[in-house]
């Protein structure tokens, strides 16, 4: 072959071996086709394990029940024993020791969630004992005089 | 050429070979082989008991770390209310986080329309999210392979590989996909995959008042949520997309898209 040929030849095939080279490096080793086949398995398998290592921060009512066992019984015979207290009182995560406090949502916003009255026959919505909020004590705190771990009537 | 020249040559022929084999190799069959996963992770949602109360929005935000200022959310709830005239109304401000609290529908723009009890015919609200789909149109498209399916069928996106190229925010037919704003990858639910391998309930499902989100395993018959949707009437969303959604409702409406 004539030297002008194999010239740029050669620069074609050293190129080509530098970019295989450099992929055998830049390609994580566990890169590749896994259980769901090439369409939908084609993945880096480490990034499971990333994702499984995220924190857990709501850690349901259990979690509050031996510390805080009087707030549990009490609520436990009321219809609001179906609610987290962590919907409430926010996500314990490592609590008591990371945050040593919770910050409650007393809001008047978190009780109209639910008892702010909708009409909507298909759903459980209109079934919930609700208040007009325009009109039922605009402006003051529903905790003001219920209790929401006694529910129903006003303290 | 001499035997031994032959013998020679082919040997070099056969490392050369193997060596690019193992350069080019992207198909590994015997991990496709390694495991049939014995779980298959799917969503039951009865839309009759949700009240609309967003929860689980709240929730998921706090424990996905979804900013709770911004907009966008990994799961959100419609409102849709069916008027006596035969219109469609439906809303989900700021995806439903801090519930639905009124009967003024959001029509955007700051303006509202309020529909009367004696109007209405049926309204209810529908919790959205992933739907793990069993041939993912996101995942088809990713050019990266950043975003995969887990072998218990959960949709993941590897935020160390995501180019942030966004098709398969395009591809996904059910709008679940956006952008994280901090981390400016590709986001969506993904069965709060933390918890659901520890065996804890996803953020969402815990915070449900009332149940009507529940997570299951449809490989396992004594499923309470597999019997469900094995024995009852039960409704995926644009199932003409042919996705295969795995996300199942109960108590839908023809009107939901
Ligand atoms: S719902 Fe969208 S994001 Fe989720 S798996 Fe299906 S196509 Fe992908
Ligand atoms: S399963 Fe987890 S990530 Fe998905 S919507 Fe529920 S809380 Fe959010
Ligand atoms: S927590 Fe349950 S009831 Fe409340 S909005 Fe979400 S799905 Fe509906």
């Amino acid at each position: 072959m004539k030297n002008h040929v194999f010239r740029p030849l050669l620069v074609v095939i050293g190129l080509v071996a530098i970019v295989l080279i450099a992929r055998l490096f830049i390609v994580p080793k566990d890169f590749g086709v896994w259980e769901r086949g090439y369409m939908y398995g084609w993945h880096r398998k480490s990034n499971e394990e990333d994702w499984k290592a995220v924190k857990v921060k709501f850690q349901g009512r259990e979690y509050c029940k031996d510390c805080h066992s009087e707030q549990y019984s009490q609520i436990s015979t009321t219809p609001h024993a179906i609610i987290q207290c962590e919907n409430c009182h926010g996500p314990a995560i490592d609590h008591p020791a990371d945050p040593p406090k919770l910050t409650i949502d007393r809001s008047r916003n978190l009780c109209i969630r639910c008892h702010s009255y909708l009409p909507y026959p298909t759903t459980i919505r209109s079934k919930i004992k609700g208040i007009n909020p325009d009109e039922h004590n605009p402006g003051i705190e529903c905790v003001m005089c219920h209790n929401p771990h006694k529910a129903s009537k006003p303290k | 050429m001499t035997r031994r020249d032959f013998f020679k040559l082919s040997l070099k022929g056969v490392i050369t070979a193997g060596l690019a084999k193992g350069l080019f190799e992207l198909v590994k069959p015997e991990h496709i082989l390694a495991s049939t996963s014995n779980i298959r992770r799917v969503f039951l949602i009865d839309a009759h008991e949700c009240c609309g109360c967003g929860l689980c929005v709240k929730a998921c935000k706090l424990e996905n770390e979804v900013p709770y200022e911004s907009s966008v959310s990994r799961t959100w709830i419609e409102r849709y209310v069916m008027t006596k005239d035969g219109k469609v109304h439906a809303d989900a401000t700021n995806a439903g986080r801090d519930g639905f609290t009124s009967t003024k529908i959001d029509l955007g723009m700051g303006k509202y329309k309020d529909i009367k009890k004696e109007d209405i015919d049926k309204a209810f609200f529908v919790p959205k999210l992933c739907n793990q789909c069993e041939n993912p149109s996101c995942v088809q498209v990713c050019p990266v392979g950043a975003t995969y399916q887990a072998a218990d069928g959960v949709v993941l996106v590897d935020r160390k590989w995501c180019i942030g190229c966004g098709y398969c925010i395009m591809a996904c037919p059910y709008g679940v996909r956006f952008f994280h704003p901090k981390y400016r990858t590709a986001e969506k639910c993904n069965f709060c995959y933390h918890r659901i391998s520890k065996g804890l309930k996803t953020a969402c499902v815990q915070a449900c008042v009332f149940g009507s989100r529940k997570l299951g395993n449809l490989k396992d018959p004594n499923d309470p949520v597999t019997k469900t949707i094995m024995t009852e009437r039960v409704w995926v969303l644009k199932e003409e997309y042919g996705t295969k959604p795995q996300v199942y409702y109960t108590n839908l409406s023809m009107e939901v898209r």
